[in-house]
């Protein structure tokens, strides 16, 4: 353990044109009887990031904008299609290997909803000691013992409660109980799915307060996936925003909200609702997201952006250096789209 | 004075248990003028759902009203026939639900269902009522509103359909619609619009609303004047601006403390301590006092009633002198 929550250099994990493509097609006769082709969904499209040690870099972006895709490629749940994933410095291939169960036992994931991703016939001390013994991490049962009894009181639960079944806890205790998990077989790096959407506003608050401050005691590194820009805001490091299955705009965080480049990011930061209620006049957002299954050719934001000339329509955006990070948008790269001062 | 469009008066309601009832919402009064916004917010399981189900009648058993009353332009509606109710529901009380997938039918076209609706309330050809329901999806936003009437709900987008369930809502001209969760299901950027529209829709309409949420967010864009409900009470309400810029209840300014925005420079949120009590065993007094710091003896033992002060009615015995003092001024 470290007691330095400090940000390195170095990275952590390295993503490289990660592309994962669904077949949806409809089955094979209706296909012959209505002639139609097979059809292909790009979930998520030549995705690159690099997370470094000890910081939370969040994705943020709407349904069906591949967030969750991705932490299951990362947590190797799902095969990527195309694409790199290097986990510090070495490739991540699920093929069961001595080599990758090493690997395996450095990170961990908490997912969405704590009703569905705890067993409910088993007792909560055996649900926490499961990765360590999986992992192979620790044998000797009275070590075990000691190990859930330390992980629940880091997670703000009592040593009496492994003894209790799920249904006896309330959601926040039940994501308590997920995260005493993750932590169980002392991981580095944590990918966190919506791990709050399933939970009321103060309990959210409870969770949140606890997973930053388990990050500055035992120097965990983070990929914190959301929908809820606030929520984001507070945790991360730095955000990436996805739009349709591809990043738009990486950035420092605290900068991405002063000066958000990319227009979909200023869109989605207009469209949060103004608790301060500063009098913000929250702008008209205009229609919604694409059917993913034949995204418009370009960039795929054109057909919502203010901005779209005809090179939106025909190019795809490559990545452009901004003062804050990257984003991939021609008129960022052309000048042409005045800068916006946020409030906040 | 006028007697205010909506009144309900100590509803209570309870589910019967093995050990005796349970008692979900508890004592809450409040009244809405015609015209007028109020949200209801509030965590899961504190009632406010409950409280929209009663006043439109669809409580579902064994739920059930234990007592208090329900008044609907100075007439008692929360004891009719289930047939009276009928012609109330839809005609004077308009319902939006939060998922708008469950709540249009699949089989029919959307003009069938609003055609449906229009012509069980009001007096009008089918001819009149297809023009009324193109006009009302218009209104509500839906591009080439005269073709796609005639589409199912499924080839609409979430959006879309939410606009669909507002235009029902809608349709009979009522006095009050009742939006529960409206935006919950829906992302951020669709979020917006469609709360523009549920506002602007029923300003237009004349209609008054009541807000139920649990996002504080929605409820500053949206209403004038909140009740912040816990454990099936109401611990404040009053005008949405005093309570967001300047909450007196402990839980509310708990709350809004709780909820991360994107002005706070702070690296930790408030955060108040355990969850809000099970039905079956709610603290006497108030019911928040074990989550309380500024809890006292007096709060362990009596239950606060609704103190008025500074603008709105706050349940908080921290409160009581303030009253006292108000009132010898």
């Amino acid at each position: 353990m470290t007691n330095t929550p400090a940000v390195s250099a170095t990275p952590l994990l390295q993503v490289s044109n990660l592309t994962r493509v669904f077949d949806v097609s409809k089955p094979w006769l209706n296909r012959l009887i209505e002639r139609e082709s097979k059809q292909f969904l790009r979930a998520v499209d030549n995705v690159s990031f690099e997370i470094r040690k000890g910081e939370t870099l969040a994705l943020v972006g709407e349904s069906g904008s591949g967030k969750s895709t991705i932490a299951k490629m990362l947590v190797g749940l799902l095969d990527p299609s195309e694409g790199a994933i290097l986990f510090d410095d070495q490739p991540m291939i699920m093929d069961g290997s001595e080599r990758m169960m090493d690997l395996r036992k450095r990170f961990q994931m908490i997912f969405q909803s704590p009703y569905a991703s705890l067993n409910p016939r088993w007792k909560v001390a055996d649900i926490i000691a499961e990765p360590m013994i999986v992992l192979g991490v620790e044998k000797d049962s009275a070590r075990i013992g000691a190990r859930v009894d330390e992980l629940l009181g880091l997670v703000g639960l009592s040593a009496a409660d492994g003894s209790k079944f799920p249904h006896e806890f309330s959601g926040g205790q039940r994501q308590r109980i997920a995260i005493a998990r993750a932590l169980s077989s002392n991981p580095e790096f944590i990918v966190c799915d919506e791990p709050t959407s399933a939970l009321d506003v103060s309990v959210q608050a409870q969770i949140l307060n606890l997973m930053r401050d388990l990050q500055d005691r035992l120097g965990l590194t983070y990929l914190f996936i959301s929908h809820d820009l606030s929520v984001v805001r507070h945790m991360a490091t730095r955000i990436g925003v996805l739009y349709l299955g591809a990043l738009v705009e990486i950035a420092d965080s605290k900068e991405l909200f002063k000066a958000p480049q990319h227009p979909y990011t200023r869109m989605l930061l207009d469209a949060v609702p103004d608790l301060e209620m500063t009098g913000r006049q929250r702008k008209e957002v205009e229609g919604e997201i694409p059917n993913p299954i034949d995204p418009p050719s370009g960039c795929t934001f054109h057909p919502r952006c203010p901005f779209a000339n005809d090179r939106c329509k025909r190019e795809v955006p490559g990545w452009t250096p901004t003062r804050t990070g990257v984003t991939a948008c021609h008129g960022v790269e052309e000048g042409r789209i005045p800068q916006a001062a946020m409030a906040g | 004075m006028t007697t205010p469009l909506l009144s309900v008066r100590n509803l209570v309601i309870e589910f019967p248990n093995r050990h005796g009832p349970l008692t979900a919402v508890d004592g809450v009064s409040f009244d809405l003028e015609a015209g007028e916004i109020l949200g209801v917010v509030g965590e899961s399981g504190a009632g406010k759902s409950l409280t929209g189900s009663a006043i439109i009648g669809l409580l579902d058993p064994p739920g059930r009203i234990a007592s208090g009353e329900i008044h609907l332009k100075g007439e008692r509606i929360d004891n009719l026939r289930p047939e009276d109710m009928r012609v109330i529901r839809g005609r004077r009380i308009g319902m939006v639900f939060q998922d708008p997938l469950t709540s249009l039918n699949p089989l029919y076209t959307i003009a069938e269902q609003l055609i449906e609706t229009i012509r069980t309330h009001l007096r009008l050809s089918e001819r009149e009522a297809r023009q009324r329901a193109i006009g009302l999806l218009d209104d509500v936003g839906i591009p080439a509103a005269s073709r796609r009437i005639d589409d199912y709900p499924h080839q609409f987008s979430v959006g879309m359909r939410q606009r669909v369930v507002i235009a029902l809502a809608l349709a009979a001209e009522p006095e009050l619609v009742i939006a529960d969760e409206p935006t919950t299901a829906l992302d951020v950027s669709v979020q917006a619009q469609i709360i523009d529209v549920l506002k602007e829709q029923c300003t237009q309409h004349g209609a008054s609303v009541i807000l139920i949420t649990h996002d504080m967010g929605v409820i500053a864009e949206t209403a004038d004047r909140v009740a912040v409900m816990y454990s099936g009470r109401i611990a404040e309400i009053g005008p949405v601006r005093e309570i967001i810029k300047n909450a007196k209840h402990p839980y509310t300014s708990g709350l809004m403390g709780s909820i991360p925005t994107l002005a706070q420079e702070e690296d930790r949120l408030v955060q108040i301590p355990g969850a809000m009590p099970r039905l079956s065993d709610i603290p006497p007094g108030c019911a928040f006092n074990p989550r309380c710091e500024h809890a006292f003896d007096k709060c362990r033992v009596e239950r606060p009633v609704l103190i008025p002060v500074d603008n709105r009615e706050v349940a908080c015995w921290l409160y009581e002198d303030a009253e006292a003092s108000e009132a010898a001024r």
